[in-house]
């Protein structure tokens, strides 16, 4: 038996950098330094587990979709432990929303076969996390997403997935597609040995020709949705401060009662 | 005047609040049409015609509870086929979301996610989002097919707005999909009494400053003084001193309420993502130089453990 695990993976710009938006009201990229997205090294980290954790022959793809820098996102999931990775790159592909990334994705998940895709909780800047959602649909297959917990056993994926209201117990049949929390365990840093093993991993281009779409069906241009103003927020206005001199907490409540929330 | 789809997020009947708030945005560009799915369907009729639904559509089957999404998936598309609708509106919650997105795919829509506003426009409804950190503003509509509009909690008032709520029984066939992901055990989460975190006018929040979960007592106190949701930054949630549920920031809640108190909580850019569009926000901080000083209207530099049980102390005072 033999497992394909593919994890998708996203290269965005670094949350604590100054992020804004380029004239095309699409993410600025330039001036921002990116990295891989910090909720996808959870979705490397559970695919390597499951790995580890099976008796099968299992081999780990990383997947992304981006521009010639997202590299470095790919870089450092096949040196936390990944066996090749895959770069989706066209010039066409700037400014896609989330359908259609999600037709990119699926038609490259497709074509690089795979029994199970792991994907993060949602990216750190676009924050959407409807992707996976979006991808188990596009293939037809079970969506098990939002796990905390995930185990994959004789053809089966089971996890739990922490809702508001319930935490909830999943089964699906695999092939399938998982999302995975930050609660579903720490992501491994890459080891010196796994940072060299990474250089020598194979990194596929592909492009959208490879991928049969067609340029109308992806890009800012073709996109589902426009973004028609992106408006800095005023700074807040600075408030008052005070020292607490025994006195802070008494304060603070005048201040609550002043605004009615006393 | 055109309809809009609002599904219903409900408990067994009980309509929760974020569904009455997409009521009165989805009046603002339409007549709002109710989908209200699984047990207990039939009884969310009332509140849903004293907030403005002109017509609910129901359908109970045990499908909604014993899997995962997809079943909710075919029950919107089929409320779509059969209404025509200007706009479908549904919460932004995690489950919601992954609603809209698949039902937004099936009808070749875009989507737009966690709106906090909503207004008609001239070429459909235009959504204002809050992103990067809340350190933006976005108008954004959809541009292809109806709009699937997920809005965040807490983006709009409840108001009395007595409609019809024309009862219809809708018709769903399930897909092939609907069964995929099977629901095997579900453990509901212990009441806290409290209200719940994204839905709440007030949130009280602790940090790191709190060393240690027995010490979230102080803010539990607080919290109860004013009727308020506990919250918890990731460190406090890392650390074990609270659970995860309560998490607000990048990848735990995002709240909006009239109040957001944050107590030994320095204000990492992870913790602003998540309350950054708070109305009102205070701080209770021992370090002077924290970034939460930058968003507060009112902020004390001083010792939570003296300051938080004397605000305590006096709005119980205050209140009698």
């Amino acid at each position: 038996m033999s497992l394909r695990i593919v994890v998708t993976v996203k290269y965005v710009p670094d949350a604590t950098g100054d992020r804004h938006f380029a004239d095309d009201l699409t993410v600025d990229r330039d001036d921002v330094d990116g990295l891989l997205s910090e909720l996808d090294e959870y979705a490397v980290e559970q695919a390597l587990q499951i790995a580890e954790n099976s008796d099968d022959d299992v081999e780990v793809t990383v997947l992304t979709v981006g521009p010639e820098d997202a590299k470095d996102a790919l870089r450092k999931a096949l040196s936390m432990g990944a066996d090749k990775a895959i770069h989706v790159e066209d010039d066409d592909l700037h400014g896609t929303d989330a359908i259609g990334t999600s037709l990119v994705l699926a038609k490259a998940v497709e074509k690089a076969g795979y029994d199970l895709v792991v994907s993060g909780m949602a990216s750190t800047d676009g924050t959407m996390g409807v992707v996976p959602a979006l991808l188990a649909e596009r293939l037809g297959v079970p969506q098990v997403t939002l796990l905390s917990e995930v185990n994959v056993e004789d053809g089966k994926v089971t996890g739990r997935r922490d809702g508001d209201a319930a935490s909830e117990q999943l089964e699906a049949s695999l092939p399938a597609v998982v999302s995975v929390t930050d609660q579903s365990g720490e992501a491994r840093y890459p080891s010196f040995k796994g940072i060299m093993a990474a250089k020598k991993k194979p990194v596929e281009s592909w492009d959208l020709s490879d991928l049969d779409i067609d340029e109308d069906e992806v890009g800012l241009e073709n996109a589902y949705t426009t973004v028609e103003s992106a408006s800095e927020r005023p700074a807040r206005t600075a408030g008052t401060i005070v020292k607490d001199e025994g006195e802070g907490g008494k304060q603070l409540a005048e201040f609550l009662a002043s605004q009615k929330f006393i | 005047m055109a309809e809009v789809l609002v599904y219903v997020d409900h408990v067994d009947g009980a309509v929760r609040k974020p569904t009455l708030e997409l009521l009165t945005l989805a009046r603002r560009v339409g007549e709002p049409v109710a989908v209200a799915l699984g047990n207990g369907a039939g009884d969310t009729v009332a509140t849903l015609a004293e907030h403005g639904a002109i017509k609910v559509l129901t359908h109970e089957a045990a499908e909604y509870a014993d899997y995962l999404v997809v079943p909710k998936v075919d029950a919107l598309q089929a409320a779509h086929q059969a209404v025509s609708p200007a706009a479908v509106l549904v919460s932004s919650s995690a489950e919601g979301k992954e609603i809209a997105a698949r039902l937004a795919l099936r009808l070749g829509s875009g989507i737009i996610t966690d709106a906090v506003d909503l207004e008609a426009g001239d070429e459909g409804p235009v959504a204002t989002q809050s992103v990067f950190a809340a350190s933006y503003t976005t108008k954004s509509r959809v541009s292809k097919g109806t709009p699937v509009i997920t809005v965040k909690p807490n983006s709009a008032a409840v108001e009395a707005a007595p409609a019809a709520g024309a009862v219809e029984s809708l018709s769903v066939t399930f897909s092939e999909q609907a069964t995929g992901t099977k629901v095997t055990g579900r453990t509901p989460r212990e009441s806290t009494g409290r209200p719940e975190l994204t839905e709440a006018a007030i949130v009280v929040s602790g940090g790191r400053g709190v060393n240690g979960a027995e010490n979230f007592s102080i803010i539990e106190a607080l919290a109860d003084s004013l009727g308020a949701a506990v919250g918890a930054s990731r460190a406090a949630v890392d650390a074990g001193w609270y659970p995860h549920t309560n998490q607000v920031g990048q990848t735990g809640k995002s709240v909006s309420p009239q109040l957001y108190i944050a107590n030994g909580i320095s204000g990492a850019i992870q913790h602003r993502a998540g309350m950054q569009t708070s109305k009102t926000i205070v701080a209770v901080n021992k370090d002077a130089e924290a970034p939460i000083f930058e968003l507060v209207d009112f902020g004390v530099v001083g010792d939570l453990f003296d300051v938080v049980p004397q605000l305590t102390e006096e709005i119980k005072t205050r209140k009698g």
